[in-house]
């Protein structure tokens, strides 16, 4: 068996410095994050929370026509609980005009539609409440790709990005994230019924082992089949974190000059901070 | 001889050498106050770590004349102190470098030798690396600076004993990784070599690390001071940006080195020959 725990005091220790210091140093002391009433959000804002203080944070629920209203009642429940500023801002109105032009619109493009939708809603609340964007995905999202480019994925600064999901389950239980949070199928919510788990065809408990043998320990395929792991799951996620590495890459830009942004002029982005 | 150290785990702008000058010079003045006979900050604690770009900006050439060391010389005066910084030497080569400063003197600059270039580290690309590790005089007693990487190349401090070390200064920014033990797992391993140098080598053994971040990375403080028994003298707290002062007390070096001759029995011919034998082999 893979341990994957950690100790949460330790990383809630540290993710709350690394939100409060990430967030004073540009000038800002506010936070703004879209609440899913999925665990990896209200982690996030729980962070964010104790990082900056309840009154410095927004919690922005950001439902559609078909978002199941439990993910409202559960994004309720955790802006109770933490006692955060919260708006209720929903996107049919927002993004259906542009969905009914194609009434064969797949629901993958519907799903992206909605996740840049609530990305643009989140950077607006942002600069109205001045504060930055806090991100809210995990890093088993990341590495797998299951995220929207420039939707979910955008943000200014991300707590939890090193996290994989099951770790994500132990730090949501040590920050007193209501039970219904950290117990329901996680689910992207973008239609009704979809569940994370059923769209990518494993569990989460599954490929967080696997990823962490494959990029944590740096295992190489035949030796997480040694390790029990099907050659079939291996190579399939193992192509997965491959295709997506765009998602985890800023757009490459062609070289002309002596000198481009991203290949040889580099600064950290605290640079004088 | 009793001596009062100070270990400023302190958090740097990152490439902003004013603000981080007046932040030293502050401290200092602290130090000072607290009678500290010796004040350590830590790797490029001038500067901050992740410089990339920025380290020609930031660069010094370390005299008397260069406005940042004519600062921290005339501080110096009042507390020996090591600072950490980029060198520029004559050729315009770029250095992580530590400079001890002693009353109104720049009595000895280290380079850092082993510049890490792995994982999250790219030191090589911007910087280049020293080649000696030379223990030098202070009013204390003979001392032997490592700056981070240096110090996981057990050569580095065994040169540094047989050229004459009693006091091992260690600077560091060592980011925190591994969250699964009761504490981060890179400062449980160098807390365990600390330790074990200052009993291999039955001298004094300092640590002082920065805290703070940068970008995503994060440094964990806690700084140490190790006495030749290998016993923790002091521990700084982790996270927190705090001086931790620690006493040393000299005496014990003689104590600890006639109840256990390591440095007495040590043969470094042997080594030097069989290097000499294996290198040549290779």
């Amino acid at each position: 068996m893979i341990d994957l725990s950690i100790n949460c005091e330790l990383v809630r220790n540290i993710l709350v410095r690394f939100i409060h210091s990430e967030i004073t140093r540009t000038g800002y002391k506010r936070a703004v994050i879209n609440l899913s009433g999925g665990i990896d959000s209200a982690v996030s804002c729980a962070l964010a929370s104790e990082a900056l203080g309840p009154d410095n944070v927004l919690a922005i629920r950001i439902p559609y026509k078909t978002s199941s209203p439990g993910s409202l009642e559960h994004a309720q429940l955790l802006i109770d609980q933490l006692k955060i500023h919260s708006i209720t801002i929903p996107i049919s109105d927002m993004v259906d005009p542009l969905i009914v032009r194609f009434p064969e619109m797949s629901k993958t493009r519907k799903g992206n539609i909605m996740a840049r939708a609530r990305m643009i809603i989140a950077y607006d609340q942002s600069e109205e409440f001045h504060g930055l964007v806090v991100g809210t995905g995990n890093k088993t999202e990341i590495l797998l790709g299951y995220t929207t480019l420039y939707g979910d994925s955008a943000c200014a600064l991300n707590p939890i990005g090193d996290l994989f999901k099951t770790q994500v389950r132990q730090l949501a239980t040590e920050l007193k994230i209501p039970r219904e949070i950290i117990d329901k199928p996680p689910s992207a919510d973008l239609w009704q019924g979809q569940t994370d788990e059923a769209e990518l065809g494993f569990t989460y408990d599954k490929v967080d082992q696997l990823l962490y043998l494959l990029i944590d320990q740096r295992y190489q395929i035949s030796e997480c089949v040694q390790e029990g792991f099907d050659e079939k799951f291996v190579n399939l996620v193992a192509n997965r974190v491959q295709r997506f590495q765009f998602k985890r890459s800023l757009p490459p830009i062609a070289k002309i000059s002596s000198r481009t942004v991203g290949s040889d002029y580099l600064y950290f982005r605290d640079w004088g901070t | 001889m009793k001596i009062k150290i100070a270990l400023a785990q302190l958090n740097s702008r990152l490439g902003d050498l004013t603000a981080n000058l007046e932040h030293h010079l502050a401290i200092a003045s602290e130090a000072c106050q607290k009678s500290a006979d010796l004040l350590v900050f830590p790797e490029l604690s001038l500067t901050g770590y992740s410089l990339q770009d920025l380290v020609p900006q930031v660069a010094i050439r370390p005299s008397k004349k260069d406005p940042t060391f004519k600062q921290l010389l005339q501080a110096s005066l009042e507390i020996d102190m090591v600072v950490g910084f980029v060198e520029e030497d004559a050729r315009h080569r770029f250095y992580i470098s530590a400079a001890y400063l002693s009353k109104g003197e720049i009595v000895h600059i280290h380079r850092k030798v082993h510049l890490p270039t792995y994982g999250i580290f790219d030191e090589k690309r911007f910087l280049a690396a020293g080649d000696t590790f030379r223990a030098f005089d202070t009013r204390f007693g003979r001392v032997g600076m490592l700056i981070c990487e240096d110090f996981w190349h057990v050569s580095s401090p065994y040169l540094l004993w047989q050229d004459g070390a009693d006091i091992f200064l260690l600077q560091s920014a060592s980011p925190g990784r591994g969250v699964t033990d009761e504490n981060i797992g890179s400062a449980n391993w160098v807390e365990t070599i600390n330790r074990s140098y200052a009993g291999l080598f039955t001298a004094f053994f300092a640590h002082s690390n920065r805290v703070g971040f940068e970008d995503g990375l994060y440094f964990w403080g806690g700084a140490t001071l190790f006495d030749p028994d290998g016993k923790l003298i002091t521990k700084g707290p982790y996270d927190q940006e705090v001086i931790t002062y620690a006493e040393m007390d000299l005496n014990q070096l003689r104590r600890t080195r006639t109840r256990l001759p390591l440095l007495r029995d040590e043969r470094p011919e042997i080594v030097l020959h069989e290097l000499g034998r294996i290198l040549k082999h290779d």
